[in-house]
């Protein structure tokens, strides 16, 4: 993968984002930001009421994906361009989804909707509906996804890369600061993970840093590129923003999101955990 | 700082003696700024968290104890404010942009 494969700026939305086989979609983690507005065409899923099991503790399965692409009207020759707030947390977590299930052309929007909000770019509250498809999903991919009893065995051997906040890293914070922090898990890491919040990866107005940089940042951190990597956060949206650094922009082909994240880990009976801000040992 | 201000958000339903409550508004020549987002940076500068503001122009942060540095951006500006947060109480903060945008 390259950049250019998986990236598209506002630019190109505005003049291909009404084509005949592009769907925009908007995921956003706050589900009323599309209806107040949304880039014209825009379809939205809802990343808990569309994209996870609504009893089980997990997303939604094979099934699942395909009876909701099909109701949505994606079709699976579409070119799929994703975006969100959160700097594109959701629309990423989305995007690796797509990855998961086999969607062959799927792309950011570069900045998502912040930067298309800063640029002072229109929303429209049109409705907007497409007609059903019969959408087919590929069984899921699991080479892009980690569960825990793999993260447990990878500690001190595998480059695990925890991409929640310093603050949320070290145990001082549980949830991102955004949110109320009381929660029921334990504070602090999977030991020998190293730190690298997600927010490296991204410039002020949400748009990635170059692939230069990039590669810098998680270099300098210690992640070894001829290894396995695991990224995790609290929940998987914003690991799966740096599974898309790592994965889908700088082209590692070893990547993994552990989408269980610390919400499961943070839970989970006797393993071990690191607090402080350092990686801790094994 | 620690007191409500006028239009401050409403803290019920949170337990606030639990929490570093940062919240206020973002500001356009005195009118409520709704298409800011408002960025939390740590004391050494590394971003924490962000929210888009409301149609009120209101955001909210449960930070911890300490110094943080809230930086707004909105179409053509970008400010940064520093404030102090503390576990069991909120701290009000009114982000005017047109004045930032003046000093710089």
């Amino acid at each position: 993968m390259s950049r250019q494969e998986v990236l598209v700026d506002a630019d190109w939305v505005a003049a291909h984002g009404t084509d005949d086989n592009v769907v925009l979609i908007e995921v956003d983690e706050d589900t009323t930001a599309y209806d107040g507005g949304h880039i014209a065409g825009a379809i939205k899923l809802d990343w808990k009421k569309d994209l996870q099991d609504p009893i089980r503790r997990d997303f939604v399965n094979q099934e699942q994906f395909e009876k909701l692409l099909s109701e949505r009207g994606v079709g699976n020759d579409d070119t799929v361009v994703l975006y969100g707030g959160n700097n594109n947390w959701f629309a990423a977590y989305a995007y690796w989804y797509f990855k998961l299930y086999g969607h062959e052309k799927a792309l950011l929007l570069d900045g998502g909707r912040k930067k298309w909000e800063l640029d002072a770019r229109e929303l429209s509250t049109e409705t907007v509906t497409r007609p059903a498809t019969s959408y087919q999903a590929s069984p899921p991919n699991t080479d892009i996804r980690a569960f825990r009893d793999e993260v447990v065995a990878a500690i001190g051997l595998k480059s695990m890369v925890d991409v929640r906040s310093p603050d949320e890293y070290a145990g001082r914070l549980l949830a991102p600061a955004h949110l109320p922090q009381e929660q029921s898990q334990r504070g602090g890491h999977i030991p020998t993970a190293v730190n690298v919040p997600w927010s490296k990866a991204a410039n002020d107005d949400g748009t990635f840093k170059s692939d230069d940089e990039l590669k810098k940042i998680y270099s300098q951190a210690g992640v070894d590129w001829d290894g396995d990597i695991i990224a995790y956060c609290r929940i998987g949206e914003r690991s799966a923003h740096t599974w898309f650094v790592l994965q889908e922009l700088l082209g590692q082909k070893n990547v993994k999101n552990y989408d269980g994240s610390w919400t499961e880990y943070g839970s989970l009976v006797g393993v071990p955990v690191a607090i402080g801000d350092e990686p801790g040992t094994n | 700082m620690c007191g409500a201000t006028q239009g401050g958000l409403s803290v019920a339903g949170i337990d606030v003696t639990k929490e570093a409550v940062i919240q206020g508004r973002v500001l356009r020549s005195g009118q409520p700024a709704g298409s800011a987002y408002v960025r939390l940076l740590d004391a050494t500068g590394e971003f924490t968290a962000e929210v888009p503001t409301s149609a009120t122009g209101h955001f909210r942060f449960f930070a911890g104890d300490g110094e943080w540095t809230l930086r707004t951006l909105a179409p053509g500006a970008s400010v940064d404010r520093v404030v102090k947060a503390t576990r069991g109480s909120v701290t009000e903060i009114d982000i005017e942009l047109e004045a930032a945008a003046k000093a710089v």
